[in-house]
């Protein structure tokens, strides 16, 4: 209860402290945060909300959906084989090394497209690697003793995978999950940046070049707010599906 | 030398009752330099529905041994042959229950899919598969905590799920590695005497390690006493006392102090022998030093 009282408590404070601060400024560049909200409201709650927000959280929701399938399907693999390891190491490491804005235009040109496949594809690319890895760990880390338990008992195939492998790696892929999603919202904002005509990213953009203040700090503070929104959504699943993990934990810590 | 128990397979009159045979078994792990012989040659038989104990010292290479029985290692020579047929990966016949109960169960699945875990790739039906699991964990008296997670429960109750899946698994025979060596006096008492009456109930063969010599001969037909590594047979001792066993009475008889005597001594010495030939070893080694 004092952890929710918290958690509310202080963003709070700091808008007010914002708020107080923006009267005292008076600086044309940091409007008023009543004046960011009111455009806020009439911005995103509806009115532009289809136009603008929902092709944004297709995007998100693609690319990190696409990710997390392809992660699962090459990190499963290569979790339980050394040799694939060896071969595709190299590569993965490689590929996970590049900066993203390296790769925008390329995607841009390879994919032909400036629309939403092109974006999608960006974000999945990008959101991919925290999953492989932490998937390839986590099929690694199972406990010999397990894997030779499946093994006596003749378990094998896709009941292998399912009832033993993945979910004895899903700590450890959830893990990678956060870390893609947050990634998944960067890659959202910047692919919008570029030849978009649709999305928050898109309106931050233009509203930055026509010099409207106020709607600009309105995307960035919608931004924050479907970042936020979006971890604690990937985190209420996490407790869903991993409940006896941290009861497992608990007792194994006494 | 170890008594060869099994070896020529020359057809005697007990071939017909003969479930298991370890044939001139020995594993080495690694190569060169850094190789471990673990097992040098073990050879022994365990008949159909008997209770054969197999008692060595730590790291003598009791798990190996059995690890190659239940066909997850190759033997480096030799052969295991079940029903006569050479087992060359895990056979449906065989159940093993390790020696780490924690770690061989799923901690994501409750008590029930642990055990259903196995079943689900046999050609059953969902009831019979289902009245498996529920008899299993009826045998072991674990019913209550069919929906519980395995780290919900004790140690000894989470041993008493390993072993309930391996009896729904239905196998001619459990092989068992040191299943009692991590929990307390009284609880591991309870889950010896739960194994005699399941072996009873579900008719089972069973081969079962262990370091724990009063163990060996309580739970026994027979006791196969195992070298230090690299390991052979030292001995096979009959064990002849009567059942139904009982925790006080057996072990209060005579023949039980006897025979427990008799393998404390076959171990004792085995220690005797291995710290002379390594005392021995020394020696030489000290000697050849000198100019
Ligand atoms: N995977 C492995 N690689 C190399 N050496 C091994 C391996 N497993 C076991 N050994 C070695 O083989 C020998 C026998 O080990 P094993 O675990 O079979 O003994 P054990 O009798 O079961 O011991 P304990 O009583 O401690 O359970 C030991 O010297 C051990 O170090
Ligand atoms: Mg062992």
């Amino acid at each position: 209860m004092a952890a929710i009282a918290a958690e509310i408590a202080v963003p709070l404070l700091i808008l007010a402290a914002w708020q107080a601060w923006t009267v005292h400024a008076n600086d044309p560049l940091f409007p008023r945060l009543s004046t960011i909200l009111v455009q806020f409201k009439e911005m995103w709650l509806f009115s532009q909300f289809h136009l603008h927000v929902v092709p944004s959280l297709i995007r998100i929701g693609a690319g990190f959906t696409l990710a997390v399938i392809i992660g699962l399907i090459i990190g499963i693999p290569l979790g339980l084989s050394r040799w694939g390891r060896l071969l595709a190491m190299p590569h993965i490491e490689w590929w996970r090394a590049m900066p993203p804005p390296a790769l925008l235009p390329i995607s841009i040109l390879l994919l032909h497209s400036i629309g939403d496949r092109q974006k999608i594809s960006f974000i999945a690319f990008f959101c991919l690697f925290p999953i492989l890895l932490n998937t390839i760990d986590g099929v690694r880390g199972i406990d010999p003793t397990l894997i030779e338990t499946t093994r006596s008992y003749g378990v094998g195939g896709f009941e292998r995978i399912r009832r033993v492998v993945l979910p004895a790696a899903l700590p450890q892929i959830f893990a990678g999950m956060r870390t893609s999603l947050s990634l998944a919202v960067i890659m959202m904002v910047l692919t919008e940046y570029f030849s978009s005509t649709s999305g928050v990213g898109y309106v931050l953009l233009i509203s930055k070049n026509t010099f409207q203040l106020a709607p600009m700090w309105a995307a960035i503070v919608l931004i924050g707010v479907l970042g936020y929104l979006l971890n604690v959504l990937l985190i209420l699943v996490e407790r869903r599906v991993l409940a006896w993990h941290r009861g497992w934990r608990a007792a194994a810590a006494q | 030398m170890a008594p060869r128990l099994a070896g020529g397979g020359g057809a005697v009159s007990t071939v017909g009752r003969r479930l298991l045979e370890i044939r001139h078994v020995s594993k080495t792990y690694g190569s060169g330099d850094s190789a471990t012989h673990a097992i040098a040659d073990v050879s022994f038989a365990v008949d159909d529905r008997e209770f054969v104990c197999v008692v060595g010292p730590s790291g003598c290479g009791k798990t190996t041994l059995l690890k190659c029985v239940g066909g997850l290692l190759a033997p480096t020579n030799g052969d295991i042959l079940l029903r006569g047929t050479r087992v060359t990966s895990p056979p449906e016949e065989m159940a093993l229950v390790f020696q780490e109960y924690g770690r061989s169960l799923m901690p994501w699945s409750t008590v029930r899919n642990n055990v259903l875990l196995p079943l689900r790739h046999k050609k059953l039906t969902r009831q019979k598969r289902n009245a498996l699991v529920e008899e299993a964990l009826e045998a072991v008296g674990l019913t209550p905590f069919i929906d519980r997670y395995p780290w919900q429960l004790s140690g000894g109750m989470q041993q008493r799920v390993a072993i309930a899946r391996a009896l729904a698994y239905q196998p001619a025979i459990l092989l068992m590695d040191e299943p009692f060596a991590s929990v307390d006096a009284q609880t591991r008492g309870d889950l010896e005497d739960l194994i005699l009456r399941v072996r009873e109930e579900f008719a089972i063969t069973i081969l079962f390690v262990t370091h724990d010599i009063d163990e060996s001969v309580y739970l026994s037909d027979r006791v196969i006493v195992l070298t230090h590594g690299p390991t052979e047979v030292k001995a096979s001792i009959d064990v002849d006392l009567p059942f139904p066993r009982d925790q006080i009475a057996t072990k209060e008889l005579p023949d039980f102090a006897h025979l427990r005597g008799h393998v404390y001594r076959l171990i004792n010495r085995e220690q005797v022998e291995s710290g002379e030939e390594l005392a021995a070893t020394l020696k030489t080694a000290t000697k050849g030093d000198r100019p």
